[in-house]
């Protein structure tokens, strides 16, 4: 009875608002909004061809790629300017002054550099999510337990099991905050790089299609990404709930 | 924020961090005069803090910036309005937070740069298409803190405030608002910085007018430098909004114990 409950909740409101939106498309015919039923089937027609491996896959790639070393930059980056005092006050201001440039206006900028290719692209992606995983990695690493540093400095913890064992683990919250918006920037990114300049990709073919007035097919997209969006969102999830597991389990003991 | 204790370095942060700044002009000067990336492509910073001061005296840029900035403002303040008063609602209700829950989070990460397509459809190259894009983004940031905030009022309080007979309007204003208002604070923080970013994109991808659209025109026309120097702008303005949403969380939160707590200490 509990289960069913939930699973009410879970999916009464969205299969509410698909039998609105197809009883408002029943009758008319709109230019605009295609039906639902023709929507899913546009969406298998256009995306599960060769534009899988020929646009999706690629972007994926490129996603991914740009995501780990945005990443891995900024926790290493993060880490060594958080841990040193007079480097992380040398970097703060320039350092805030990147992360509010909007990272939309470097995609013209790394076009005039580097052109239009793939390195570019993934450049795109990766000095647009660098920063909130950097920051967020300074902070958290600036705020490490004083009294938790001193007893491993104590007991002769120090070097690289310091920050295995204390740094990294007391930050990881902060991290894991900053990964999950460098996430959605990443994909904006990767969606703004290709709708800018370029012959291929996702964002690419979504504005072709809406260019040639393919409008089933250009919602087909917009529902691709929101899909991407939402399992990239997903597996943030699952990766934050193995990560952190120690961490949400003290924050319940402290609320509770 | 400045740490009193353990103070012995020679130079203060702020200095420090002049110097950063100063540092990476010094690297920007030299790596395109030394040869080593051409000047076309990359200007010396020289070059562009001078293109920038002229921009500074030129009405066009001017008007630019308030078009972007009037997009900005109108995408924000729609997302906000809604925002909070569809999270007022939905926070206040254990049914309404359990039934929106799955659609919230099955909305919540489309990228808004989804909609960009059928935005133009929708309104062609205007600023309404910048601004669809600008509510879609900054709504879920302020929704998101807002349900929050709601969900975290003290049960005691809000008991204590319905047993001394005050209404649901009363409650709201007394209760629920000032226990919300630090999150929304800090959803508007965040929405402030996204509805930027969003509203800098719509003009470099949609074309309506503004910085963005600007920027996509020097880069066309191959006025690198002006580029370079438009490109610095929308960081200054990025940087405002920031220090701007900072003070005005001060403000509205000077009697809140998390800012309180700040100034004694």
């Amino acid at each position: 009875m509990k289960l069913l409950k939930r699973i009410l909740y879970f999916v009464g409101l969205p299969i509410a608002l698909i039998l609105l939106w197809w009883v408002l498309t029943l009758g008319e015919v709109n230019f605009y909004t295609p039906k639902p039923g023709q929507l899913v089937e546009t969406f298998f027609e256009v995306w599960f061809s060769e534009r899988f491996f020929d646009d999706v896959l690629p972007s994926l790639t490129r996603l991914a790629i740009g995501v780990v070393v945005a990443i891995l930059l900024g926790i290493v980056l993060g880490t060594v300017i958080g841990s040193v005092r007079w480097l992380r006050q040398l970097f703060e201001p320039l350092l805030e002054f990147f992360r509010a440039i909007p990272p939309p206006v470097l995609v013209p900028l790394l076009l005039l550099l580097i052109g239009v290719n793939d390195q570019m692209k993934i450049l795109v992606i990766i000095s647009g999510a660098l920063w909130p995983v950097l920051l967020n990695t300074v902070e958290g690493v600036r705020a490490v337990d004083d009294v938790l540093g001193d007893t491993t400095r104590v007991y002769g913890i120090r070097g690289f099991a310091r920050i295995r064992y204390l740094v990294l683990p007391s930050a990881s919250p902060q991290i894991m905050a900053g990964i999950r918006q460098s996430l959605s920037i990443a994909l904006i990114l990767m969606v703004i790089s290709e709708m800018f300049a370029s012959s291929s990709g996702l964002g690419f073919t979504i504005i072709q299609f809406q260019r040639s007035f393919a409008i089933p097919e250009m919602w087909s997209g917009i529902v691709l990404l929101g899909l991407i969006g939402i399992a990239l969102s997903l597996i943030f999830q699952f990766v934050e709930r193995r990560v952190l597991h120690w961490y949400h389990g003290l924050k319940e003991l402290h609320t509770s | 924020m400045p740490e009193p204790k353990k103070r012995r370095a020679a130079l203060p942060g702020p200095v420090l961090g002049a110097i950063g700044i100063l540092l990476f002009l010094v690297l920007w000067e030299i790596v395109p005069r030394s040869g080593l990336v051409d000047t076309k492509f990359l200007p010396p910073a020289s070059d562009v803090v001078v293109r920038l001061v002229e921009y500074l005296g030129d009405p066009e840029f001017w008007n630019d910036v308030a078009e972007t900035m009037i997009t900005w403002a109108i995408g924000l303040g729609i997302a906000a309005v809604a925002a909070i008063v569809l999270g007022l609602v939905i926070g206040s209700s254990t049914f309404l937070r359990r039934a929106t829950h799955s659609t919230i989070e099955f909305l919540r990460p489309v990228p808004s740069v989804a909609l960009i397509p059928l935005a133009v459809l929708l309104f062609g190259i205007k600023m309404e298409s910048t601004i669809m894009l600008i509510i879609y983004a900054a709504f879920w940031q302020v929704l998101l803190q807002v349900l929050y905030g709601v969900a975290d009022i003290d049960s005691v309080a809000n008991d204590t405030a319905k047993s001394y007979g005050l209404g649901w309007f009363a409650r709201m204003r007394y209760v629920v608002w000032p226990t919300t208002l630090p999150y929304l604070m800090t959803g508007l923080r965040l929405g402030a910085a996204v509805a930027l970013i969003l509203a800098i994109t719509g003009e470099l991808l949609i074309g309506s007018p503004g910085l963005g659209k600007q920027i996509a025109l020097t880069q066309a026309g191959g006025a690198t430098t002006s580029m370079y120097a438009l490109v610095l702008a929308t960081g200054l303005i990025g940087v405002l909004i920031n220090v701007v949403a900072r003070a005005v969380e001060r403000r509205t939160l000077a009697w809140h114990t998390s800012v309180r707590g700040e100034v004694v200490v």
